[in-house]
């Protein structure tokens, strides 16, 4: 059925830290690996060696650029995969019952035998987090590598999602979010993570670290302010070319 | 959003021939034999016909009939039982009324009730996305269901009723594209949301793309054609749908002219419908800097 659960036993999710993705989309990469050559149909490219290429993925790295009036200019790397909201709109609208959300550890999948890729799961997500495969026409999200965190058979260093095994930046933490005492329950409280178009009710399961504020210029060193441009007027000889090129 | 073909049809053609069906069991016209035969031939072809052509956008049509299991959350999965009961209801009455001259009157009304609900029910399954602020509103289901009466009554050759309902879906169309612009910023979605980087969407920009091609998201949700000529398609739409049938009915009733209206009416139906799609903004549109 694709009612939401009332409540799922756990909440299990990922949390995000803006502060360290250094953008290098290595969890894109890991993630389409792993989800062509495991669970469900593979990943399709279609074209993909030709002028055009498009494919099927479940993870994202978007890029921003934050503009604050009185602080310098930087840039953040946005990762962007399937929030596992606990008010899912991509479930109740499907007509099939192949969306639905896990009672036991609240991952949102979808049964791709029961797909009718009608994209109405895609229409209803804000976050552009289901795409429909382009070869085998059912739809693709995020599983939270649900085929590795209880695969026995793999070392248990492995048994976590394959885009947080994969980041060298240590950007991205999984774990259990219901849980209040559990590490990323821990972290999020601690850094303020924030739920991403929260207006829109879905609840999101996973959490975005902010960026930590950045350094100020004056308390870079001490010395600073004898590093400051001395004289802003031109003098001496500068000062008479100024006057000179303006009163041409 | 992406403005399907098969989508487009369907509301169009579903709409026009559940608002017949509608009238017909209703008992305007209330027609035996041939002509009865015809109408309600044409009415079933309409409704029928946009049904299966939504079919055609789907992934696995061969699984459709798995739709009709979540009829508890989906409205898309309530508009195919309420289609079949309204086709279902609506042929025992045909069956009656042409081949028996019995005129089944409680099944008739209740025909058309489900005729009406099947409307409505295809309206929410856009009205009820938070993430299209144009469609996520009360006025949605309004335009369809005016829009499917005013159809119906025009197919039916109800000329006194066509006029005033044909006036004033025009009337609502207008003030849906007047509040319908308005209604992405009135949302309060904007790139900050979204990211949670700012409380300032103006200190934010999309500096670069997670992918240098297109993708599944690009083309269905950032659809951008619709916005060059609408101005001008809204214009025609209206007079199309609208304006030219109320003055083809409005002179001395031919048969040639009333053919005019409906063809007028379908035509510009179906350029309002593209625009319903078209102009559609989608929310996922914000991430990749496209709104």
């Amino acid at each position: 059925m694709t009612l939401l659960p009332e409540k799922t036993e756990k909440k299990l999710g990922l949390v995000i830290d803006l502060d360290t993705c250094v953008g290098c989309h290595a969890c894109v990469i890991s993630c389409k690996g792993w989800n062509t050559e495991n669970y469900g149909a593979p990943l399709s490219d279609e074209n993909a060696f030709g002028a055009e290429p498009v494919g099927s993925f479940l993870n994202r790295v978007h890029s921003y650029e934050i503009t604050p009036a009185d602080k310098p200019a930087h840039l953040v790397h946005f990762p962007k995969s399937c929030l596992h909201c606990d008010n899912a709109p991509c479930v109740t609208v499907c007509p099939t019952g192949a969306s639905y959300k896990r009672v036991e550890d609240g991952i949102v999948l979808v049964n791709e035998s029961d797909c009718i890729g009608c994209g109405l799961c895609a229409w209803a997500c804000p976050y552009g987090a289901r795409e429909m495969d382009p070869v085998e026409k059912v739809m693709k999200k995020c599983t939270l590598c649900v085929d590795r965190i209880y695969n026995e058979n793999l070392p248990v260093e492995d048994q976590i999602p394959s885009c947080v095994r994969t980041c060298p930046a240590g950007a991205r933490h999984f774990g259990d979010l219901g849980d209040p005492n559990s590490s990323v329950s821990k972290l999020v409280e601690d850094r303020g993570g924030v739920d991403l178009m929260p207006e829109q009710g879905t609840l999101p399961v996973n959490k975005y670290l902010p960026p930590r504020p950045k350094n100020q210029m004056d308390d870079t060193d001490i010395l600073a302010p004898y590093l400051e441009p001395v004289a802003d007027e031109p003098d001496g000889f500068f000062k008479w070319l100024d006057k000179a090129l303006e009163s041409i | 959003m992406h403005p399907a073909p098969s989508v487009i049809i369907f509301t169009t053609l579903s709409g026009l021939g559940f608002g017949l069906l509608a009238f017909l069991c209703l008992g305007y016209p209330s027609m035996g034999g041939l002509v009865g035969f015809v109408f309600f031939a044409i009415g079933f072809g309409l409704a029928i016909g946009g049904l299966l052509s939504s079919t055609f956008h789907l992934g696995h049509p061969e699984r459709a009939l798995k739709a009709f299991s979540q009829w508890k959350s989906s409205w898309l999965s309530r508009e195919a039982w309420l289609a079949l009961f309204a086709l279902a209801l609506s042929g025992i009455y045909a069956l009656g009324r042409i081949f028996f001259d019995i005129n089944l009157i409680s099944i008739g009304i209740l025909s058309a009730i489900f005729c009406f609900a099947t409307v409505f029910s295809t309206s929410m399954i856009y009205a009820q996305l938070k993430t299209v602020p144009r469609w996520n509103s009360g006025i949605t289901p309004i335009t369809f269901l005016t829009f499917s009466i005013a159809g119906g009554a025009l197919l039916a050759g109800q000329i006194s009723i066509a006029l005033p309902l044909l006036a004033l879906s025009g009337v609502i169309q207008i003030f849906c594209w007047i509040s319908g612009d308005k209604a992405f910023a009135k949302s309060g979605t904007n790139l900050a949301t979204a990211t949670r980087l700012t409380s300032n969407q103006n200190e934010i920009r999309s500096f670069e793309s997670p992918h240098t091609g297109t993708n599944y998201l690009l083309q269905e949700f950032v659809y951008k054609v619709g916005r060059k000529h609408g101005a001008k398609l809204r214009i025609i739409g209206i007079i199309l749908a609208f304006g030219m049938p109320i003055i083809f009915l409005s002179i001395p009733f031919s048969h040639f002219m009333a053919l005019l209206a409906v063809i007028s009416h379908v035509v510009g139906v179906f350029i309002i419908r593209w625009l319903f799609f078209a102009q559609a903004e989608h929310v996922v549109g914000l991430y990749y800097g496209k709104r």
